[in-house]
């Protein structure tokens, strides 16, 4: 099995600690974190926390299950790129004279789907949504340019195939959760165990 | 309307009582049967021992001499008692000697519940004196764990920890309560217990087609074999397990963690595994074709090189833990879920047998393992005392009827390999962590367990020194300890694997003694020690038939070695029966 980009979608309760909790899993394994995001979910009072890493798909499966262990887990997912819908968001500053100036600059801004967000006599900042291989080309569009910050967001990914949380979250308010709340302890669906 | 609301609010007012975050502790524990706890003061948890002074007569509490005593005590008296041991300590270092027994707790899965003080909640982050990160220092090594600020929350919060350390698979929890909530006084409404945490699911649903394709299997076996851990004891799934062992009758073999789940004289039982266990049971992992692991988790002390593991064998796991699941261990069928639910599920659907031939090699291999090793080990022609023939002696006056609690090396390895127990919860032992220093803590805690039964601790002289302070404890609390070093006046196991695996460079295991009798004398325990063999069975009544607690010293064989041996690295069929194999 070789190593390929899992996206990992946790939903947890809101509690302090967590995050260090669900890192640790990932640290203690040498296992290094590409992109981690936290955010409110679908369901209010539940959290998602998105993460990627980069490894085979029997290590990402039971880096999930040590995940869903952990007392205040609700649920976690693991899914290839071709199973999501995703983002990053970067943004870039660079002087505002350059821009002014030269016209190709602006061109490029406009091919890649740069939208200003800050315009100011020094200097400009623009925001590009996209996959990471989008925002990264842009870097090396304005290093000649004199870019002067780089930022790039945690990946935000939505499953394609889910349903969402909210019937799923039913569940687990039973004190006999049914079969939706287990459904990765089915492991007749083989390798599709954490896939919705 | 109005009146309605008011007349609703008089009634909750007349419920609550006000009290201070301490007595709030006290009273969760009381409503949790908490009988003992084991602890430590000191400055920020000292309103919770100022509200102990009032409940003295409901909770007794021992005084131990470290931290770290407490927690293994605690450990000690929850795997004896099937109930939550419960462990006090201060902030700071009270709280860090707490992280060896935690990382114990956390890898053999024994519930504990652990109360630490911390400073003040405006004082957190600042440095303050005996201040440290406790939640952030303990998430590795617990289950789950809380910082409450506001006595309010101390109900419903001990509440979980309790539900948390004690269901599913068992685990330590810590409660961080910071001083102030101690001190605050708030409207207490009564404690309920916690039965439902919504993101935590403590059993697996079972599911019905995995139990028929797990009978199945082991209905077409020819040579199935059973190994069974922890897991069947902290489900207290004994009986359910014994019944299966006995309709199926297939041959079965524990884990250090599993031992006196069934009697080890039991005609099924086949002995220890692992790599100082038995000589069959490892060597026939590898000859089975089915394997039925229950309530264990394939720990490389086991299982000796995964990729020479079972390969032939089609592999059958029960166990409550679904990340267990295929951890080390391909499965061919995956039981999940407490096996006090799924053992009686599967002897339903399983054929009454016997495998005379099968069980022959079982014998066949004892007979090997009892000419080469087992025979000069309990009966040895020559002068120098060996730790088996100690253990076969005090066999012969407790009848498995024993607490046997055993700290780490080989005399942890001798006592587990030929200690007779005919109970389960008899075998307190620091499995998974291998922590030197355990066993007279935790033999205080097993014998505040299970005060009917007698307990002896058997100790190395190494590591005896490392907790020896807790005979301070024995000797004002006065538990019924049997304390039983073996002394080989070296760091046996580790210079043991020196000789065999370092070329006999004995680096730093040459390790000097006090008079450990006179040492016991000064805390006011009797006791003896013994060099000579006729002297050892007398030394051993006097010290089991002693009124109270007893401490004797044997000295063995200096430079003896434990075997049989799976040596690091190897697979378990290549196990070895002597020096002259490895
Ligand atoms: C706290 C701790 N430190 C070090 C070790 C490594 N270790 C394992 S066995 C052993 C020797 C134990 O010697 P002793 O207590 O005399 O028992 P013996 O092996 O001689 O029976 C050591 C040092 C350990 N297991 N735990």
């Amino acid at each position: 099995m070789s190593k390929q980009e899992y996206t990992i979608t946790v939903y947890t309760e809101n509690q302090i600690g967590l995050l260090n909790r669900i890192a640790i899993i990932f640290s203690r394994r040498k296992i290094n974190i590409d992109s981690l995001n936290t955010s409110p979910s679908e369901v209010d009072s539940v959290h998602r926390f998105t993460i990627v890493i980069n490894e085979t798909e029997e290590v990402v499966r039971k880096l999930c299950r040590q995940i869903e262990k952990q007392v205040e887990v609700l649920k976690a997912y693991y899914n290839t790129a071709d199973e999501i819908v995703w983002q990053e968001l970067a943004l870039y500053k660079v002087p505002t004279e350059v821009i002014a100036a030269e016209v190709k600059v602006e061109r490029l801004l406009r091919e890649h789907g740069a939208k200003a967000v800050v315009i100011r006599k020094d200097y400009t900042v623009f925001e590009v949504a996209g996959h990471r291989e989008e925002t990264d080309k842009l870097i090396r569009v304005l290093e000649p340019f004199g870019l002067i910050e780089f930022v790039r967001s945690g990946r935000v990914a939505i499953i394609k195939a889910s349903d969402g949380f909210h019937e799923k979250l039913k569940e687990f308010e039973y004190r006999e959760p049914g079969e939706e709340a287990i459904e990765n302890e089915y492991l007749d669906q083989g390798e599709k165990v954490f896939t919705m | 309307m109005e009146t309605l609301a008011l007349q609703k609010e008089a009634t909750t007012v007349q419920t609550t009582t006000t009290i201070s975050g301490s007595e709030a502790v006290l009273k969760a524990l009381l409503a949790e049967k908490v009988d003992t706890v084991f602890g430590y003061p000191g400055g920020a948890i000292m309103p919770i021992y100022d509200a102990l002074y009032d409940y003295n007569d409901r909770l007794k509490h021992i005084l131990v001499r470290h931290e770290q005593g407490a927690i293994h005590a605690a450990q000690g008296y929850a795997r004896v008692s099937g109930k939550v041991g419960v462990v006090f300590a201060t902030s700071g270092p009270g709280a860090t000697n707490l992280v060896t027994g935690l990382a114990d707790a956390m890898i053999d899965s024994t519930p504990v519940v652990c109360i630490t003080g911390q400073v003040f909640a405006h004082l957190l982050g600042t440095d303050a004196f005996q201040e440290t990160d406790v939640i952030n220092i303990t998430t590795p090594v617990t289950k789950w764990n809380y910082q409450v600020t506001d006595a309010t929350e101390i109900p419903s919060v001990l509440a979980k920890a309790f539900y948390i350390a004690g269901s599913g698979r068992p685990g330590p929890v810590v409660i961080d309560i910071t001083k102030n909530a101690q001190l605050q006084m708030f409207e207490y409404a009564g404690y309920k217990r916690c039965e439902h945490i919504r993101s935590y699911r403590p059993k697996p649903i079972v599911r019905k087609e995995y139990i028929q394709q797990a009978a199945q299997l082991i209905n077409g076996a020819e040579r199935p074999f059973i190994i069974f851990g922890q897991g069947v004891v902290l489900g207290k799934a004994e009986k359910e397990f014994l019944r299966f062992v006995e309709k199926s009758g297939i041959p079965a073999a524990w884990t250090i963690m599993g031992m006196g789940a069934i009697p080890t004289d039991h005609p099924l039982a086949a002995g220890m595994l692992g790599m100082h266990g038995n000589y069959g049971p490892n060597l026939l992992t590898n000859e089975c074709d089915v394997l039925i692991a229950i309530g264990m988790r394939f720990d490389d002390r086991v299982t000796g090189r995964l990729d020479k593991y079972a390969k032939q064998a089609k592999i059958v796991h029960l166990d409550i833990d679904p990340a267990e699941i295929d951890k080390n261990v391909k499965t061919a069928v995956p039981v999940w879920g407490d096996c006090k639910e799924t053992l009686p599920l599967l002897t339903e659907l399983i054929e009454q047998k016997v495998y005379p031939q099968w069980l022959q090699r079982f014998k066949d291999c004892q007979a090997k393992e009892d000419q080469k090793v087992i025979q000069n080990e309990l009966h040895p022609a020559g002068d120098v005392m060996t730790m088996g023939e100690v253990l076969r002696n005090l066999n012969e006056l407790t009848n498995g009827e024993a607490i046997i609690v055993t700290d780490v090396g080989q005399h942890q390895m001798v006592a587990c390999r030929y200690a007779k127990m005919n109970n389960t919860r008899s075998n307190v032992t620091s499995g998974g962590l291998g922590t030197m220093g355990f066993a007279l803590p935790a033999a205080i805690g097993a014998a505040y367990g299970d005060p009917s039964r007698t307990t002896v601790a058997i100790i190395g002289d190494g590591g005896f020194q490392m907790t020896l302070q807790e005979l301070g404890t024995i000797m004002q609390f006065k538990p019924n300890v049997k304390i039983m070093i073996l002394n080989n006046q070296f760091l046996g196991m580790v210079r043991q694997w020196q000789e065999l695996f370092h070329q006999r460079r004995y680096s730093f295991v040459d390790i000097t003694s006090p008079d450990f009798v006179q040492v016991a004398k000064g805390f006011g325990i009797p006791g003896q020690s013994v060099s000579d063999r006729k002297d050892l069975r007398s030394a051993l009544e006097t010290m089991i038939n002693a009124d109270g607690s007893y401490l004797l010293e044997v000295m063995v064989g200096k430079e003896n070695n434990v075997f049989p041996m799976v040596p690091q690295g190897r697979g378990v069929a290549e196990i070895v029966l002597g020096s002259d194999e490895v």
